[in-house]
């Protein structure tokens, strides 16, 4: 039995972990930088719509600005938010250890920080991509982009996307095996419902993804013809690829954020949440038809009356669930006993917000009207309702609320009410108004509007509420930068009605979790011991040596070679000024030492067992995740 | 129940103001809220439907949270436990069914106007033919039946359905004449679309691209302009009219040599660039250059010199011209004016 582990510390210590509570902080790290980047892009956009005719950025970098802000927000910013809280929670919530394949977890954070540094590497060497985050054909093509851009875009999500990928299968084999005795799937939380659903949505739409990753990458890099229509291929098709996966994934974005405002608003207004029952069957409801709206996004792109018709109907049903939804939460609160602070302040924002996205979805899915709003400015608004209103809304309040479980640390409450507000009133601020640009006739991914058209003041408007979600924001980081100089001193359960596993152990949780896997009596397994008298949760198990895998470089290294690969590809056929470096490219040399630096990894993985290591019951006194 | 009649018959005041205020929104030849054709109308009555439903969905909501907030925070010294409810098989069924109902009121004219809008009138004699063919960055006219072709200017008879043939001749672009139609993408050849729309009034409507197309994306605007038909006929006639070359013969020739090899007038020239007959008649010049950036033929001047200044990306090179030529050409197109049209625009 190996008994004996190195420890590795300081940077090696995160560049090797697998463990899944540091994982959710490098996934928070690192998705928080990206959001900051993408915040910044949505700042310079905003400045250069402030006032008509404004030359504040070119046409060509506003392109640039418009695609990456979209494909950063969406594929770096935000996802990488919700698998840190995936990561953080979790196992914390179902009563596990760590996720079923803690490896692979490791490798599904290296690759997505490497495809996502890969991307944003584009904006000095080559060009940042330009055709929007939809990357539409012809104009993604090599005739009409011409830069290295869509490139970076193409390969750059293709590596992130293994990481999205193996996190969805990670965290399904996590909730299908691995949730405490007596945790039936009918007593999870709704966090991990949904949680469940957003991972079965990723393994479903993922792979359409990343098969038109690779369609758009051939077209490109080798010249194959899929979307050329010159040769016989079809620009359409790539709209129906992209939208096969584009439109599940508003839902893989979505369906955290439900659930994370499930467990706000229930321990915040001391309620179990009212109707736990029809809101798990109305989340698999909005998952399953997702999958059955794509061509909502493409009314205008002529598929003629029967699929706008169905699509219509179609999208309109997601409308019920939805609203089931929003009831049983505001019927969670009716009754209760509301605590008012930044996360439950969040959460009640959402509401409201996320309402306004809703209907104004609504109003989309009739085709002959989206005729009028499609690709207009009350598109834009509509979709930040829903992503920002709602996901980004839902994400602040889960990182205040399990901020002291992932450090140990509360966030300081006055400036996270500070952040609320200013984050809140800019966001309305910033969006509302842009339906109305909509509906006067401005078009989306504009880079400037000629003045006396009506659109001024409310552009006006937007950009100033832009600037005031940015203050928001810094507020934060400042809360947070303010907070970690605090002692760790949060309590197991520093709410005061935690509900659920992950407030009976210490804050931050211990490296093994729980020394004893506890035993689920119920539905809010610890509310229900609470209020029957019990401090503790009952235990499933008696004390003994607690397996824990091993850290391991590997996922890193594998991950590197990816990244190498990529640029292997992407220059492969590019001229250089050292003719050394040129042979190196162009003869696929680079591409070929990453490939093999990833595939010696997993050779490795595969050849030299590795069984982990035990922490024996005299050595469990932990100091828990360093942050 | 009582609550709820009573906030409907509150809602309704509020519904009517909303009405008023959206008609207020924007101008009226741009702004989808302001019709000025049978499908825009038509298209603005569902969204007025929608509104309204959506709206009172909102107040609802908001309503019921508001009070929550309000009648159910936590007060000092509550040490008290809320009772646990589980749900309540009435209230789900409730936001179930309602929310069917009202989805059944937006489907009904949803799909009726789907088919209607979808009406092909590519085979109506009756029907003007216009096959609208877009270009980075400018919008290609062509009508079949009158062997006609035009750029970035849509005439149209009032009396008559337009019915259009739309392809790109490059990226995608999406046509979309907010006041009158709506928008339907243009795809490559091979998936062509068809769309059919009137202008019953006389007037010039804006028309803008909707889809993501390159750098001047955002300056790629038209116009439709809906004349009568004595107006039209008259349009097309001169229209067919043989080219005025410039008097200067060597202005001719620099003209004929260095614009009518992508450009066309009258009988004469190529067709990579748009037409420029008439384009003294055009309220924008590049589709950007207005009234008040300067005259026509300032405008025209401005463009000419450097084309990928005024939009990034244009194909237009930037002809090797005198400044002699310069002005000549600018002079000579900026009054080369049709006449169907003398109230002017």
């Amino acid at each position: 039995m190996a008994h004996s582990v190195k420890r590795y510390h300081g940077l090696m210590d995160w560049l090797t972990t697998v463990d899944h509570k540091k994982i959710g902080i490098l996934y928070l790290l690192a998705g928080g930088l990206f959001f900051l980047i993408g915040g910044i892009e949505a700042i310079l956009i905003r400045i250069q719509l402030m006032q008509p005719k404004l030359d504040f950025v070119s046409a060509e970098t506003f392109n640039e600005l418009i695609t990456m802000h979209g494909t950063t927000m969406i594929f770096l910013a935000v996802m990488p938010i919700i698998f840190a809280l995936m990561n953080a929670i979790i196992p914390l919530q179902i009563g596990a250890r760590d996720v079923a394949f803690p490896f692979l977890n490791a490798l599904g954070f290296w690759t997505f920080f490497f495809g996502g540094v890969l991307l944003n590497l584009s904006w000095v060497i080559g060009g940042a991509p330009d055709a929007g985050w939809t990357s539409y054909m012809p104009l993604a093509s090599n005739t009409y982009s011409n830069t290295h851009g869509v490139d970076f875009y193409s390969i750059g999500l293709q590596i992130a996307g293994i990481g999205t990928l193996l996190g969805g299968i990670n965290f399904l084999v996590t909730i299908i095996n691995m949730r405490a005795p007596g945790m039936s799937f009918m007593r999870m939380p709704m966090f991990t419902w949904a949680v469940f659903i957003t991972s079965a949505l990723i393994l479903f739409a993922f792979p359409a993804i990343t098969v038109g990753l690779v369609l758009l990458t051939f077209d490109r890099l080798f010249g194959a013809n899929f979307f050329e229509v010159a040769n016989g291929g079809n620009a359409v098709l790539w709209e129906h690829i992209f939208w096969i996966f584009g439109h599940p994934e508003v839902y893989i974005l979505i369906v955290p954020a439900f659930g994370i405002i499930s467990e706000v608003i229930s321990t915040f207004s001391r309620k179990r949440l009212f109707g736990y029952s029809s809101m798990v069957f109305a989340t698999i409801l909005i998952g399953f038809l997702g999958f059955m709206v794509w061509a909502h996004h493409m009314f205008t792109a002529g598929l003629g009356p029967v699929a706008n018709a169905l699509f219509s109907i179609a999208t309109m049903l997601i409308a019920v669930p939805t609203g089931i939804k929003i009831f049983n939460w505001l019927f969670t609160l009716w009754g209760g006993q509301l605590t008012f602070n930044t996360s439950s302040l969040f959460a009640i924002g959402f509401i409201p917000t996320f309402v306004m996205g809703g209907v104004t979805g609504v109003m989309l899915a009739s085709a002959p009207a989206d005729f009028q709003y499609h690709d207009s400015y009350f598109v834009v608004a509509h979709f930040h309702y829903v992503i920002v209103g709602g996901l980004v809304l839902g994400l602040f309040s889960g990182l205040h609320y399990w901020w002291p479980k992932m450090f140990g640390r509360l966030l300081n409450e006055t400036l996270g009410r500070l952040t609320f507000w200013t984050f809140f009133i800019g966001f309305h601020l910033t969006f509302f108004v842009q339906h109305f640009l909509g509906l006067m006739g401005m078009p989306r991914r504009v880079f400037t509007y000629l003045p006396n058209q009506g659109f001024d003041t409310l552009n006006l408007i937007s950009s100033i509420g832009a600037f005031l979600m940015g203050v928001g924001t810094i507020i934060f980081l400042l809360n947070i930068t303010i907070t970690a100089r605090k002692p760790k001193d949060a309590a197991n359960d520093p709410w005061g009605d935690g509900r659920t596993l992950e407030w009976t152990i210490p804050s931050p949780a211990p490296e093994h979790n729980f020394t004893q896997i506890p035993l689920v009596r119920g539905l809010d397994a610890y509310w229900k011991e609470k209020v029957a008298g019990n401090k503790e949760m009952p235990a499933s198990e008696p004390i003994g040596p607690i397996h824990m895998p091993s850290a391991s470089i590997i996922p890193f290294l594998m991950s590197v070679g990816l990244f190498i690969a990529g640029f292997g590809f992407m220059f492969a056929k590019d001229e250089f000024a050292s003719s050394f470096v040129g042979m190196l490219f162009n003869n696929y040399i680079v591409a070929i030492i990453g490939l093999l630096i990833t595939f010696g990894g997993m050779f490795c993985r595969s050849v030299f067992d590795d069984h982990g290591w035990h922490i024996e019951p005299e050595d469990l006194e932990d100091k828990g995740v360093k942050a | 129940m009582m609550n709820r009649w009573h906030a409907v018959k509150r809602l309704l005041p509020i519904l009517a103001g909303l009405a008023l205020l959206l008609s207020a929104c924007g101008r009226a030849d741009l702004s989808t809220l302001q019709p000025q054709g049978p499908i825009a109308e038509k298209q603005y009555d569902l969204m007025k439907l929608s509104i309204g439903m959506m709206t009172v969905v909102v107040v609802i909501v908001f309503v019921i949270l508001g009070y929550v907030l309000v009648r159910f925070r936590k007060r000092p010294g509550q040490t008290d436990i809320p009772k646990q409810v589980e749900g309540s098989h009435k209230l789900e069924i409730i936001w179930t069914v309602i929310p069917i109902i009202l989805l059944v009121i937006l489907v009904i004219p949803t799909v009726k106007y789907v088919f209607e809008f979808a009406e092909d009138y590519s085979k109506d004699k009756n029907a003007v033919q216009v096959k609208v063919t877009s270009h980075q960055y400018w919008w290609e006219f062509e009508y079949p039946q009158y062997g006609v072709k035009t750029g970035q200017e849509l005439v149209i008879p009032t009396s008559k359905k337009i019915s259009l043939q739309l392809n790109t001749a490059d990226v995608l672009h999406s046509f979309w004449v907010p006041s009158l139609f709506g928008k339907i993408d243009t795809n490559p050849e091979g998936t062509t679309n068809k769309a059919y729309f009137e202008a019953p009034k006389a007037g010039v409507y804006f028309g803008k691209c909707a889809e993501l197309c390159g750098p001047s994306h955002a300056l790629m605007d038209f116009k439709v302009k809906a004349v009568d038909d004595a107006k039209f006929d008259e349009w097309v006639k001169e229209m067919k009219a043989p080219a005025v070359l410039p008097e200067d013969p060597a202005l001719a020739a620099t003209f004929e040599q260095k614009c009518l090899s992508c450009h066309a007038v009258g009988d004469k020239g190529g067709t990579l660039g748009p037409n420029l007959t008439g384009i003294g008649n055009k309220q924008a010049i590049a589709s950007v250059l207005l009234g008040t950036d300067g005259t026509v033929e300032e405008n025209l001047k401005t463009w000419i010199s450097d084309p990928v200044k005024v939009k990034p990306g244009s194909k237009m090179p930037k002809v090797p011209l005198t400044a002699e030529e310069l002005d000549g050409i600018s002079k000579y197109l900026a009054n080369y004016k049709l006449n169907y049209d003398n109230s002017g625009n």
